[in-house]
């Protein structure tokens, strides 16, 4: 009985000492003496494709949604069956919904390539989630406008990460028959939001914050925030502070782009932060609007982006220059609502002023965009006097929001 | 010996049959079935066993392993076990112990990488912030309240069933009881959210009296689970009452106590155990529920989803599992307290 | 027992509104999958079965449910045989541990879902170092199924008591024989039963699936997960569930006849 019950605790002891051993992943990313910034920080030493030989014939890619359509959202709507066909490279598409979901799937080391923003980008870039990606063996880079080239978000050290996708900004949707007059501000959904308390929405995830920061930036200049991304204590409890009160008036966060979709269609949401995509989507069966408020907007710069675990390199790099060739990158520009990233996409547009209306070649436009990047310690505005608050200081803030 | 290790008697084995009980069984045998000629004329070096066939040396070696695992109770003991518990008690304990550890870990906050150094800054959070102090106890009053409203709906139902429903009947309504069992939770789940929706079914049909749909909320939340956990609470105090005597009741009946009150002394202690068996499941089911808070419940976070947003979303398995502490702790506690009311066996 | 008559109607009104309460969404469910609005707007102005056709149609749907089937009956058997014999090693044996270990073979279904979910995951991709798939689904399948086996048998184990098997090793049968013969007969109808519920779980189980399946791995409530909000998918949605309704009684009839038991199966 007394061996029985020894063994027993021999057997649960050695079991706890094993699960310590072997534990959780051990930690070979970056170096974290220095401080992680853009630019800031060592990635680790990966080496890019010098070659591109023969598909795998498999390709699993990690998307925004509506960055890689395959034909059941709508049959009309297909630039990944081409693809398989032109290529042999049999596609699993995995839809998320915030740049934190894209990051953390990344990690399981299951998707070939990923649609990366300016706050997920960095952070796969630092973990070596994702390897140089060497541009010479993508034909249809060079067709890319220069500004989106070499950019923080995407190239550290003189190094390349990834291909750039298209940009553009988040919006402000609301329904025409029950928000008026039509807002031109953001503070319908802040100040404002009281007039329609349950049927607000925002994005659920902490780099909404920034949004948050943006507003106060225009209407509160004493706070002295130069850069949404950049806050210190101060500055981010008074952006915490707003949202709290926005989250009186709000019925639901969305992620889920479909959600969204479905609760303006409903009328359960009648005014928020929103995609162009979206706004097409739903239009169909709501009377909706959406633009650029006057205060500007944050907004996303994407990248395409190779795993470095990948078994599949040679289809992930045919796939980068199939997105970003005239044809498909045209698609998927007006099929999401963005700016492409291939100069000679603007020709190929069903609409003809589509670039236009996006901006698309505008490089000063674009530069008025406050793109989403991870905030870190290291103040992004150059401040040096004070310590800015970190990511993880934005997701705690966000949990305390939503309360 | 076998009292020492507390074997049931009962099945104290003996020791094997000797030569001559062995002989003496085969005469029974050959007496009670006559067996085909053929077999008369085996060899003497061949022996036969009970059944009347030959005993090959593989039958013979299946008797023997059978001969010891009936002499060593702990060996059979042990073989029924080993495979359970080298299951659950290494592979899943082991797995729960690995992901607990880890809460004493952190991460790094731009790679998201896991750093090993031992630290209590995740309970430290848990414990000093306030907001998760405010979603534990939101969840636990969800959860409470949906056991009690399912405990409220599910005990007129199945008291009906066990007592007073013929067997057909009986059979019936078991049936339609466990069939949304099988209809997908999501899609119950979905069902509801259009119910709940403005135009949707409960507007429908409440306006007429003034009222409207709750909308997406924690009411809304208490409905769906509640919803969804209502055969799992049907289902345990329906066999608990199957399981009480008619005659207890009738006589008390008999003895001059009213139905109220042999409801109250006699139906309702005895049921409890069963009831309380049902709520462990509606309890445990909702505090780990991520799924329908999202589709119905608006803006409102439960703990469930502090876990999975930060394993999945903020990608900090530290904070997730220090998080999932708390489901656990309260679970156990709650398990270890009721234990002493038999609803274990009730499951 | 003699109830008076207003308290019989009571209760079978209790009965009557409760039935209600379960099958009214159901209903909506059965009503929605031929609603013509894809948004679900009630109540539906016209109805359509084109949604029918094209779900038979869909190979997503299709490949999803045989994903789920084989997984659950893997699941199935995997928790049959460590259920019965963890069952007899409680039914039949007084041992050290005995709480402990009934406490542990209940564990996997008392705890939260995403707990089990989050520390199979861990467990798998980092302690081991495997990567997830349909094994590690099966696995994590079978933990929380054993469970519903354990309790049937074990129930039925109590109610028979060791005399059969007394009896039959009298008659000199070996262990095996006897339990070949013997045991496992009376055992069998709660073997089915317990297998049912079983499978039931593994079918319809989301949460912990979403952690061990791997990516490219479907099961029906993944699919479900997926399509749920998918305007052109949602409709399907709908059907598939309003199909798995109608094509349940099936298999909880089964369970009933075969356990004997009116409760058809102990959960």
């Amino acid at each position: 009985m007394r061996t029985v019950r020894r063994a027993l605790v021999a057997a649960a002891a050695s079991t706890a000492l094993i699960a310590a051993a072997c534990g959780t992943s051990s930690d070979d990313s970056s170096s974290s003496s220095e401080e992680p910034g853009t630019g800031g920080f060592q990635p680790p030493d990966l080496q890019a494709k010098t070659s591109v030989g023969e598909g795998e014939g498999q390709l699993n890619i990690l998307a925004w949604p509506g960055y890689a359509e395959d034909g059941s959202t709508d049959p009309k709507v297909d630039w990944v069956t081409p693809f398989e066909e032109e290529t042999g490279c049999n596609v699993n598409v995995k839809v998320f919904g915030t740049s934190d979901e894209a990051v953390s799937l990344m990690k399981t080391g299951e998707y070939d390539v990923v649609s990366a923003s300016g706050d997920a980008s960095l952070r796969l870039i630092a973990a070596g989630d994702v390897e140089p990606v060497n541009t010479d063996l993508v034909p249809n880079y060079k067709d890319v406008w220069p500004f989106l080239k070499d950019r923080p978000w995407n190239t550290v050290n003189g190094v390349n990460y990834g291909v750039p996708h298209g940009w553009g900004a988040n919006l402000l949707m609301w329904n025409t028959d029950v928000v008026k007059p039509a807002p031109k501000s953001w503070g319908v959904v802040f100040d404002g939001g009281s007039k329609y308390s349950g049927e607000v929405t925002a994005y659920d995830s902490p780099i909404y914050i920034a949004d948050a920061a943006l507003y106060l930036m225009k209407h509160q200049p004493d706070l002295g925030i130069e850069d949404p991304y950049a806050l210190d204590d101060d500055q981010l409890a008074a952006a915490v502070d707003l949202l709290k009160q926005q989250r009186q008036n709000v019925g639901e966060y969305w992620s889920d782009y479909l959600k969204e979709i479905q609760a303006f269609k409903s009328g359960s949401s009648v005014v928020g932060t929103t995609w162009q995509v979206i706004v097409n989507l739903a239009e169909a069966d709501a009377p909706v609007k959406a633009i650029l408020p006057e205060e500007g907007s944050t907004g996303w710069s994407d990248t395409w982006m190779v795993s470095a675990n990948s078994d599949h390199k040679n289809c992930a790099y045919m796939w980068m220059n199939h997105i970003i060739s005239p044809e498909a990158n045209a698609q998927v520009a007006e099929w999401f609502g963005e700016a492409p990233a291939n100069r000679k996409a603007c020709a190929l547009t069903a609409n003809k002023d589509h670039c236009d209306i996006y901006h698309a070649g505008d490089a000063a436009y674009a530069s008025k965009i406050h793109w989403w990047t991870t905030p870190i310690a290291q103040c992004l505005d150059g401040r040096t006097d004070v310590q800015c608050t970190d990511y993880s200081d934005w997701t705690q803030a966000w949990t305390e929001i939503k309360g | 010996m076998h009292r020492l290790l507390g074997l049931d008697p009962g099945l104290d084995r003996d020791q094997g049959l000797t030569r001559e009980e062995e002989a003496e069984l085969r005469g029974r045998q050959r007496w009670l079935a006559a067996p085909e000629p053929s077999t008369m004329t085996a060899t003497t070096t061949e022996r036969e066993g009970a059944d009347g066939g030959v005993l090959t040396a593989a039958r013979r070696g299946k008797r023997s392993v059978s001969a010891f695992l009936d002499r060593n109770p702990r060996v059979r003991l042990g073989g029924l076990l080993a495979a359970p518990f080298f299951w659950l008690g290494i592979a899943y304990l082991g797995a729960l112990a690995a992901l607990f550890i880890s809460a004493f870990w952190t991460t790094d906050t731009f790679t998201g990488d896991i750093v090993r150094s031992w630290t209590l800054d995740n309970f430290r959070t848990l414990l000093n912030e306030d907001v998760y102090r405010t979603i534990t106890i939101r969840t636990i009053w969800v959860a409470a309240l949906v056991t009690v409203a399912d405990a409220i709906i599910a005990f007129p139902m199945a008291f009906y069933m066990a007592k007073i429903a013929s067997p057909r009947a009986q059979k019936i309504l078991v049936v339609a009881i466990l069939m949304p069992l099988w209809a997908s939770y999501l899609v119950k789940a979905y069902a509801w959210r259009i119910m709940l929706s403005e135009g949707g079914v409960i507007d429908w049909a409440f306006n007429p009296f003034g009222i409207g749909s709750p909308g997406y909320g924690l009411t809304a939340t208490v409905l769906t689970l509640g919803y969804m956990w209502l055969p799992f609470m049907i289902l345990p105090i329906y066999a608990g009452l199957e399981r009480l005597p008619n005659s207890l009741m009738e006589a008390s009946s008999d003895l001059g106590a009213r139905p109220a009150r042999t409801f109250r002394t006699v139906v309702l202690p005895m049921a409890f155990p069963a009831v309380v068996a049902g709520s462990i499941f509606t309890f445990s089911l909702t505090l780990g529920d991520y799924i329908a808070v999202r589709i119905v419940g608006g803006t409102n976070q439960l703990l469930g989803n502090v876990v999975y947003d930060n394993i999945g979303a903020a990608n900090n398995l530290p904070f997730a599992a220090a998080m999932a502490t708390v489901p656990v702790v309260i679970m156990l506690i709650y398990l270890w307290a009721v234990r002493r009311t038999g609803a274990l066996e009730n499951l | 027992m003699t109830l008076s008559r207003p308290t019989r109607v009571v209760l079978l009104l209790a009965l009557i509104v409760g039935l209600a309460v379960v099958y009214i969404p159901l209903l909506v469910v059965v009503v929605n999958s031929f609603n013509v609005d894809a948004t679900f707007a009630w109540p539906p102005d016209h109805l359509t079965t084109e949604w029918w056709s094209k779900a038979i149609d869909n190979t997503g749907a299709r490949d999803a449910i045989w994903t789920s089937v084989k997984a659950g009956l893997l699941a199935t058997l995997v928790a049959l045989i460590l259920g019965t014999l963890a069952a007899f090693a409680l039914a039949r044996f007084r041992f050290f541990g005995r709480d402990a270990v009934s406490l542990l073979v209940i564990l996997p279904i008392a705890l939260p879902g995403i707990v089990t979910g989050i520390a199979l995951n861990n467990a798998f991709r980092t302690v081991i170092g495997i990567e997830l798939g349909f094994v590690t689904l099966v696995i994590a399948h079978a933990t929380f199924c054993i469970v519903v086996v354990f309790n049937n048998v074990i129930a039925r184990l109590r109610r028979l008591g060791g005399n059969f098997e007394e009896a039959s090793m009298d008659l000199g049968a070996d262990t095996f024989t006897t339990f070949r013969l013997v045991t496992f007969p009376m055992l069998r109808s709660a073997l089915l039963a317990g297998g049912l519920l079983a499978f039931a779980l593994s079918f319809d189980e989301i949460i912990v699936t979403t952690f061990t399946a791997g990516a490219e791995i479907q099961t029906l409530p993944i699919w479900i997960f997926n399509n749920l909000f998918r305007p052109n998918q949602a409709p399907i949605v709908n059907v598939v569930g309003s199909a798995l309704i109608v094509l349940s009684v099936i298999p909880i009839y089964l369970a009933q006849r075969l356990s004997g038991e009116t409760s058809g199966g102990r959960l």
